[in-house]
């Protein structure tokens, strides 16, 4: 396999030294302001081809935690499948999810302390599910039903999970980034301990809100992680062609940050990095952007079909990479896990999806008033009159 | 009592609720040392230090969705945007995110801020430093949107809104920051939102106006009433959600109408005002409801006067609204 695979989209050469010969002109000496923020252009690593861990880099996890977030990423993977299926079936509206990219994500919801704070993209469901969130309100925001936690308001995989530490999602690139950091940031002012992290695509590294975060986080030493999946792909315009850099870590050096870079299909190696930044942001050294080089290996979601932009021998280069299938090599090379084992994970996760999706396909669609709720605490005068035009209306009754 | 600018009235406001609530923080460009471009925030920095008074980087966009994520920490962030006409950076953020935080997490998540912004010309500003762009706002559900005109309401309404449940725009109308002086009372007090003010009591024709036009109004209905003409002036001081009670009751009584702002003609609060005010009490009117507004051009700088609603364009309309 080549070294290409292995680095990710836009690896086409290796920079092994910060540059510190850059000036940074302060603004009375010329002279920079310090050292140059630390980037890593080598791609950290713990699980190796030959599914051993590299003792060097090995976070020494115990095995049955392994195992634990092995059968996350599973079911992560296998509640996506089906998911997919609802929607060609036209009984659910749409899914996102992180195909390919579930070690990005279960590796680094893991390595956040219990106090740590989710501020999520989109394809976050698993760290969500790996917080405590039941599986049936997931399920519930698929169908945008009654109990969906945000009341059918938003559309499927917008979830909330507030009680576990995990934001609102929202579709706009990016916006979730300046609020990770603010939120971060208000906690250090009041000296509580604790850090955020905020995923997004590489996609959302060109929007404004990126530059944002990065630059306040930096300036004010915000404990901020910052999760760039670089997954290759933004809907149909791959990383080559959202930034001109080499790297998307490299990104760090001019908001005087620490980047890092590390393969995003070893969940040791993720587990170990947002560890390592979490740990530092505490000590008080500020924010880090890591680059997680990983594979959107579905389309951008269910509306959207990658054969009309990209090749599938990209596509098998990078199932040669799967972070499921690298893991489960682990794992039955230690004798952890077996094929009645991936079994059992695989059919439990089904029958207990299947019945959640029932329950959900029997709970009724939100009230009709419940539209009016939560625009502001009290309901002003306007909506009331709204609320009580659309409840004397023809579909007052027995709608859906 | 002691008499007080609007800025010193906002200020007063500020230290007031900074004491009396460690969550309160202040962000924006230039409010921590030198105290705001226009002073709003002047002594602030003293007091309360660098954590509660801080001055960001230039970017609107970074301090609101800042401002959001302190606000769903659990503070209660006041982002001073420089001028209204820059806060299109932060329209994404405001948007998006801050009017539907409550609605999108079915009432898990609320983010509370009050955004403070000078707005509105006469201040020889240009496209830039002038517009008043409330509506933009208003359009909006979920954002509760307050502009006082006088240093009393000033003082009373930002303590309402940064004590009120809901995310606030506070639009500061600039050309009356110094020029508008009143009594202040020492202490605590509220101006409840979603009240208007009749400013002064008439009952020929209703005129409807909020900011720096408030004057321009004043002005004209005493004119009118050299002519014979009694016209009731409402000051809204909170654009959204409005007190559509007073105005009905107004307009039941008069049957006529003007409304005046600044902000261009088409799409503005005007329109949206005289709507409501045809459901609900379309067959009291005795005459057409008039606009008299800003046009609907970029804001201009040589002719910012001829631009403006002033009461040498409001006269003739109450005139001949009153007479039709």
């Amino acid at each position: 396999m080549s070294n290409s695979v292995l680095l990710g989209i836009g690896e086409t050469k290796t920079m092994s030294a910060t540059p510190t010969t850059t000036s940074h002109a302060a603004a009375e000496s010329g002279a920079r302001k310090g050292e140059p923020p630390q980037v890593s252009f080598d791609v950290f690593r713990v699980l190796r081809d030959d599914g051993t861990l590299d003792p060097a880099t090995d976070p020494k996890l115990a095995d049955e935690h392994v195992v634990d977030l092995y059968r996350s990423m599973v079911r992560t993977r296998v509640i996506d499948e089906r998911l997919v299926v609802l929607q060609r079936q036209g009984r659910i509206g749409f899914h996102i999810g992180s195909l390919g990219e579930e070690a990005t994500i279960i590796g680094s919801a893991a390595a956040a302390r219990p106090q740590d704070w989710i501020f999520p993209c989109y394809r976050e469901f698993g760290a969500l599910l790996l917080r405590g969130m039941p599986l049936q309100r997931y399920v519930d925001n698929m169908f945008g039903n009654a109990n969906d936690p945000v009341r059918g308001r938003q559309m499927p995989d917008h979830y909330t999970g507030r009680q576990y530490k995990f934001g609102s999602v929202s579709s706009p690139i990016g916006t979730q980034i300046t609020q990770a950091v603010g939120f971060a940031w208000a906690a250090k002012m009041k000296k509580d301990d604790l850090a955020t992290l905020t995923y997004f695509g590489e996609g959302a590294t060109s929007s404004n809100e990126f530059h944002c975060g990065m630059n306040f986080a930096a300036v004010f030493k915000a404990p901020t992680i910052f999760l760039c999946r670089n997954n290759g792909w933004a809907i149909s315009v791959p990383a080559s062609k959202q930034s001109a850099s080499d790297t998307f870590a490299e990104k760090a050096i001019a908001y005087g940050m620490r980047g890092v870079r590390c393969d995003g299909n070893d969940l040791f190696a993720v587990y170990a990095t947002v560890r390592d930044a979490i740990a530092r942001a505490a000590a008080g050294e500020g924010p880090t952007l890591v680059e997680l080089l990983t594979y959107r290996l579905s389309g951008h979601s269910t509306s959207d079909d990658p054969k009309a932009y990209r090749k599938e021998q990209e596509v098998e280069g990078w199932k040669l990479k799967d972070p499921v299938v690298r893991m489960r090599a682990y794992l039955q090379k230690k004798g952890l896990w077996s094929e009645q084992k991936q079994a059992q994970v695989e059919e439990e996760t089904d029958a207990a999806l299947k019945a959640c999706v029932k329950a959900a396909e029997e709970t009724p669609a939100p009230s009709l008033e419940s539209m009016f709720d939560d625009v502001f605490a009290e309901m002003p005068w306007h909506l009331r009159e709204q609320r009580d035009e659309l409840l004397k209306g023809p579909r007052a009754k027995g709608h859906h | 009592m002691p008499q007080m600018n609007m800025v010193q009235a906002i200020n007063d406001a500020l230290r007031l609720e900074m004491r009396r609530n460690d969550k309160v923080v202040i962000l924006g460009e230039d409010v921590g040392k030198v105290g705001g471009v226009f002073r709003v925030t002047a002594g602030l920095y003293d007091e309360f230090g660098e954590d509660r008074v801080i001055d960001t980087p230039l970017s609107e966009g970074g301090i609101i969705g800042a401002a959001i994520g302190m606000a769903l920490y659990g503070l209660v962030p006041i982002p001073e945007i420089q001028f209204a006409d820059f806060i299109f950076p932060a329209y994404d953020q405001i948007v998006s995110e801050l009017a539907k935080f409550r609605y999108r997490s079915g009432g898990e998540y609320v983010s509370k801020l009050v955004i403070r912004t000078p707005m509105g010309g006469g201040i020889r500003g240009g496209h830039y430093h002038s517009q008043s762009p409330e509506s933009q706002f208003i359009h909006v559900a979920g954002l509760k949107v307050v502009c006082p005109t006088n240093p009393y309401d000033a003082k009373g309404l930002l303590l309402a809104s940064i004590r009120d449940p809901d995310p606030v725009l506070f639009f500061e109308p600039k050309r009356i920051y110094r020029a508008a002086k009143g009594e202040v009372p020492e202490g605590d007090y509220t101006v409840p939102l979603s009240q208007a003010s009749v400013v002064r009591p008439g009952k020929h024709l209703t005129v409807i106006s909020w900011g720096a036009m408030i004057y321009e109004a004043l002005d004209a209905a005493n004119q009118a009433a050299a002519k014979g003409i009694e016209a009731e002036v409402i000051d809204l001081r909170t654009l959204w959600p409005i007190d559509i009670d007073t105005i009905v009751e107004s307009v039941k009584k008069t049957g006529r109408v003007v409304v005046v702002h600044e902000a261009p003609k088409s799409c503005g609060l005007g329109g949206e005002i005289i709507a409501m005010i045809n459901e609900k009490c379309f067959t009291h009117l005795e005459a057409p409801p008039v606009r008299v507004t800003g046009f609907d051009t970029p804001f201009p700088y040589t002719l910012e006067l001829e631009y403006l609603p002033l009461a040498h364009r409001i006269l003739p309309a109450i005139v001949e609204t009153a007479a039709y």
